[in-house]
């Protein structure tokens, strides 16, 4: 049995859920409460709760990010939401210094059970400031957990399973999909957050991907089927730590990989994922992995040039025409 | 003791005094053992600044939480952590208190709430209002003192924080340790405003100077602090001043301070006054301050025992604590 | 010199401030030193006395050296100072969790340097003894990808052998060899008896798996022979003839149903008479399941053909090229034959030697022959 809602619904009925499930949990964030979310997630949620849970904060990333990290080392289950990942940088201190350093660095002692969620992407003629897609960096770091969901179903699903962890997790949620209905099944626990999910089964490339940009590989697979190529579609969902394993699986059964990262290319996420299938799937290989990423450019804010720059339906079917070769 | 009134009787004297030998006399071994390369890294002594924590740590109970800075070794045995546990995790030994795995900088407690050992100026500030805040929410009427140098008053998050604990009520004491230098670099030079404790008042925080060479005004202040923050009634403010007879860290000529500078600040430290005052009043005598000295080179040797003593983590534990073990 | 930073390795000693016989103190600054940072005042750890200053001023010495011997309270402050390794174990670093098993093909298996090949078709190829030389790419650029050597390889046998593939490599090869090779032939007859005694007695003291076919003898025999031969045991191409070190003879092997196969034993001159006849055993059984490796079949430097029980008399064999030579060997027949001028029954076999005339000649083809016969009057030096 499965339920259709948004995945901002999907969010906020996450959010509502984990509240009610422990009293210990609470939002915090820019305009969580009065204003409903930058976004809408969590519109309704302060009548419901109050604005103790719900907790406006002002314009202070490093500050209330730090402060959510405190909280969960005194106890609480904070879920932090910073406006967008282009924020996160003046909150980079915290997360990265305080948060994923500390149970290491004080021997294990402590831990940061905090779960920072923020929005991620570009697509929305934003320019440059506004439409980073950063959760490549954070995924450089030992010490998070940094997923990505791009179902409606995972959108539900994940936030309860981040706040199970006893260390930080980062929720990069790509402002595309808010809007976007997908069904729900009754059964999240069976969602594997931890698991790469394959959305499309294939045979002759592995469109290797996560967040917005699954459903631009959905399409161009779609399309690609039409002229006899059969793409595989992987979905990561989590960033950190990589599911090696589904990757070289599904790179071991097509012979070709095709990583799709809205981030930029140059020490990025897609250049991570490449090396392990050189290092681990090298003799699977038929053809050289390719990536398509962002041009290498400030996010620009007219249309076209917009859309030029973030890897696109057709550019994906192109180069997974070329791989495929034929 | 609760209270604002100080009874400085004999026991009381004793072990303020004892107190401050003990992390005079620990900060000393260790630049000793530093040049010796016993311990490495960056090490920063807080020798001259004494009064200070010994003051405040005495307004604390065993529930509040403390975090505190880089220059941290004080404050960490003033709290109740193990001298040998101190030493051994500046040996690096895994039975020092971060497992040798922070060093000088990252000192960490959980039996005692000690929550560092932070090295990035003005990083600990929002873990306190953080510990606060979740003292506050769970209803606990523990109070978080957070420790910082007067360089972290020119960061983001000195601002950010004290703007929150300020605006949520949160019971933190804040305690602006001023001794003058961000590393080499004069108050005057850094800040527009060197009054630290004004900029509180922007936040409506209550804060006052405080004497930060003199132990009693210091523990004075932070039991009517900490009596204050108590009661609900939101952050404090301390601004104690203060002066560091060391350098920044160990490899540091003081290019940027005079030495008749320092030699003023040493003639009126903290321990040399208390001591005498006590001596004067009666309070202790010589073989009172003989004896602490004994009991404090004891504690000091027995530390360095300790840490010698100590074994290396295997390497093959390397990656232990990076996260969970059950989802790494 | 004591360490005042991890980054420092030296420093000068500007200036003693302290003199020989001097009493010191605990905390007493004693001499200053200059870094690359500036100058640092040094301080004394030890009460005592200054018996000697060990470093004169302006000298630049490294971090550990002793600077002056203090004798009193602290005695063993000198050795102290000096720096005290720390006995980290040298601990393997964590073995890497990422990297897969390392295969290495080597580059020689390409003959073309610019043969362009998948890693997946690379490693298919040398699991199944597949050359990727030949084979179409399909892949960009013209690449050999795994479904081009997976469409190469040799169908699974469903009969044991594709038979008409083998017809056609039969077909291609034997007409190659009479199209090119100037042949020419020798044959001699000889007296199978005492090797037929000599073997009858081997086996009838061995349970049968471990018995030894007459055919054994023969091939045991002509690779001794051919050492002493060398223009018999090599290969001819692109114009002049190499000979081998090795001797790795080829066997004739019908298959049933029609073909026949001749892959080599390797070596065979240094194998016992047990080891050829297992690995002749072994090469018969999979030549007639069809499971035999393509480098066998290229690997023989010359080739033995004896025809067995269900032969004739004599076979004119065909070399197969690059081969030079090839030796056929009859069934073992009762013939006449004279022992003391009398005619009386032997066990004979008649051998025919044919060779490639470019190569060698028909004097010292004879002598191989005869060599070969002198190896199976004596059996027991097989």
């Amino acid at each position: 049995m499965s339920r259709t809602m948004t995945y901002r619904e999907a969010m906020r009925e996450a959010i509502r859920e984990a509240m009610n499930a422990d009293e210990k949990v609470f939002l915090m964030g820019e305009d969580v409460g009065h204003y409903g979310g930058c976004y809408a997630v969590s519109k309704g949620l302060l009548d419901e709760f109050g604005p103790d849970r719900i907790r406006d904060t002002p314009l202070s990333e490093s500050g209330f990010t730090g402060a959510g990290i405190g909280a969960a080392l005194g106890g609480m289950r904070p879920i932090v939401e910073i406006m967008t990942c282009n924020f996160a940088l003046l909150a980079l201190d915290q997360i990265m210094n305080t948060a994923a350093t500390m149970r290491h660095m004080s021997g294990g002692q402590y831990h940061v059970p905090v779960v920072i969620r923020m929005a991620t992407g570009a697509g929305r003629q934003l320019a440059a400031q506004h439409s980073h897609s950063l959760e490549g960096w954070f995924a450089h770091i030992p010490g998070l957990r940094v997923l990505a969901p791009a179902t409606v179903a995972d959108a539900r699903a994940m936030l309860a399973r981040a706040l199970e962890d006893p260390d930080p997790v980062l929720i990069f949620e790509n402002a595309l999909l808010y809007n976007r209905e997908g069904d729900v099944p009754d059964d999240l626990a069976a969602i594997d957050i931890d698991h790469a999910s394959i959305r499309r089964e294939g045979s002759d490339i592995s469109l290797i991907t996560y967040g917005g940009s699954l459903w631009k590989c959905m399409d161009a697979a779609e399309e690609l089927a039409g002229i006899g190529v059969s793409a595989e579609v992987l979905d990561l969902r989590t960033l950190r730590p990589l599911d090696d394993a589904a990757i070289m699986a599904s790179v071991a059964k097509t012979r070709r990989a095709l990583i799709v990262d809205e981030g930029w290319r140059s020490g990025s996420l897609s250049a991570e994922i490449m090396s392990r299938i050189i290092e681990q799937g090298f003799w699977t290989l038929d053809t050289p992995p390719m990536r398509l990423c962002s041009a290498e450019v400030p996010i620009p804010y007219a249309k076209h040039m917009e859309e030029a720059a973030l890897p696109q339906v057709s550019g994906i079917v192109d180069a997974a025409r070329k791989l495929v070769g034929g | 003791m609760t209270g604002t009134k100080l009874r400085l009787d004999h026991d009381h004297c004793r072990l303020l005094l004892k107190q401050m030998l003990r992390v005079r006399r620990f900060e000393e071994k260790c630049a000793e053992l530093y040049t010796r390369e016993k311990i490495r890294g960056f090490l920063h002594l807080y020798i001259g600044e004494e009064a200070v924590a010994t003051g405040i740590m005495q307004a604390l109970g065993e529930e509040d939480a403390v975090v505190a800075t880089y220059r941290e070794h004080g404050h960490a045995l003033l709290r109740g952590v193990p001298a040998g546990e101190i030493m051994a995790e500046m040996y690096g030994k895994q039975e020092g208190c971060s497992r040798g795995r922070g060093g000088s900088m990252h000192l960490f407690h959980a039996p005692t709430r000690f929550y560092g050992g932070n090295a990035i100026v003005g990083g600990g500030l929002p873990m306190a209002v953080g510990l606060a805040l979740a003292d506050k929410m769970q209803g606990k009427r523990n109070i978080t003192v957070c420790f910082f140098g007067e360089g972290a008053a020119a960061e983001g998050e000195f601002h950010e924080s004290l703007n929150l604990a300020a605006l949520w009520d949160l019971p933190v004491l804040f305690v602006c340790e001023n001794n003058l230098y961000a590393m080499g670099t004069a108050l005057d030079l850094s800040e527009s405003e060197t009054d630290i404790h004004a900029k509180a008042a922007s936040y409506k925080m209550p804060s006052e100077i405080v004497d930060g060479m003199n132990v009693v005004d210091v523990e004075v202040a932070a039991r009517r602090s900490v009596d204050a923050i108590r009661e609900g009634n939101g952050p404090v403010f301390l601004e104690c001043r203060t002066y560091r007879f060391r350098a920044h860290s160990m490899f540091d000529p003081e290019l940027y301070r005079e030495k008749e500078e320092v030699k003023k600040w040493t003639e009126i430290g903290p321990i040399r006054r208390f001591q005498s005052w006590a001596l004067e009043a009666g309070e202790l005598n010589q073989t009172d301050i003989d004896a602490i000295e004994e009991e404090v080179a004891l504690e000091v040797s027995e530390a360095v025992a300790f840490a010698e003593a100590g074994t290396w983590e295997p390497v093959t534990d390397l990656l232990h604590d990076v996260g969970a073990e059950a989802r790494t | 010199m004591p360490s005042l930073g991890a980054d420092m390795e030296d420093g000068i000693l500007v200036e003693w401030l302290k003199a020989q016989g001097d009493t010191v103190a605990r905390g007493d600054i004693i001499a200053v030193v200059e870094t690359e940072k500036g100058a640092i005042e040094i301080e004394i750890f030890e009460d005592g006395k200054i018996e000697e200053l060990l470093v004169p001023e302006g000298r630049k010495v490294p971090v550990g050296s002793p600077l002056a011997k203090i004798s009193g309270a602290g005695e063993a402050a000198v050795s102290e100072i000096a720096q005290q390794a720390i006995p980290v174990e040298a601990a393997a670093p964590a073995a890497p969790d990422t990297t897969a098993e390392i295969i290495i093909i080597p580059p020689s298996m390409d003959k073309d340097p610019d043969l362009r090949a998948s890693p997946a078709a690379r490693l298919f190829a040398r699991e199944h003894e597949i050359d990727l030389e030949g084979i179409a790419g399909t892949g960009p650029a013209g690449a050999i990808q795994l479904r081009d050597v997976e469409a190469a390889k040799p169908a699974p046998p469903k009969r044991g052998i594709d038979l008409d593939a083998m017809r056609h490599a039969i077909a291609a090869a034997m007409s190659r060899s009479k199209r090119e090779i100037p042949h020419y032939y020798l044959t001699h007859r000889i007296n199978v008896e005492a090797a037929q005694n000599w073997l009858e007695n081997y086996n009838r003291q061995r349970p049968p798996p471990e018995r030894i076919l007459f055919g054994a003898l023969l091939v045991k025999a002509t690779a001794l022979a051919i050492r002493d031969y060398p223009e018999f045991n090599g290969l001819y191409e692109q114009g002049s003839f190499r000979t081998s070190q090795a001797v790795h003879a080829g066997i004739a092997i019908a298959i049933r149903g029609g073909g026949l196969a001749a892959p080599a034993i390797q070596n065979a001159d240094r194998l016992s008479l047990a080891e050829l006849m297992v690995q002749m055993r072994d090469l018969i059984g999979r030549v007639r399941r069809g499971s035999f490796r393509a480098s066998e079949l290229t690997s023989s430097t010359m080739t033995v053909n004896s025809l067995g029980d269900r032969g004739v008399e004599g076979v004119l064999p065909i070399i197969y090229p690059p081969q030079v030579a090839i030796i056929g060997f009859g069934k073992i027949i009762e013939q006449p034959w004279v022992v003391d001028s009398q005619i009386v029954l032997r066990p004979i076999v008649q051998m025919t030697l044919a060779a490639d005339h470019r190569v060698s000649d028909g004097h010292r083809g004879g002598l191989f022959l005869n060599a070969i016969a002198e190896k199976l009057y004596a059996p027991e030096s097989l």
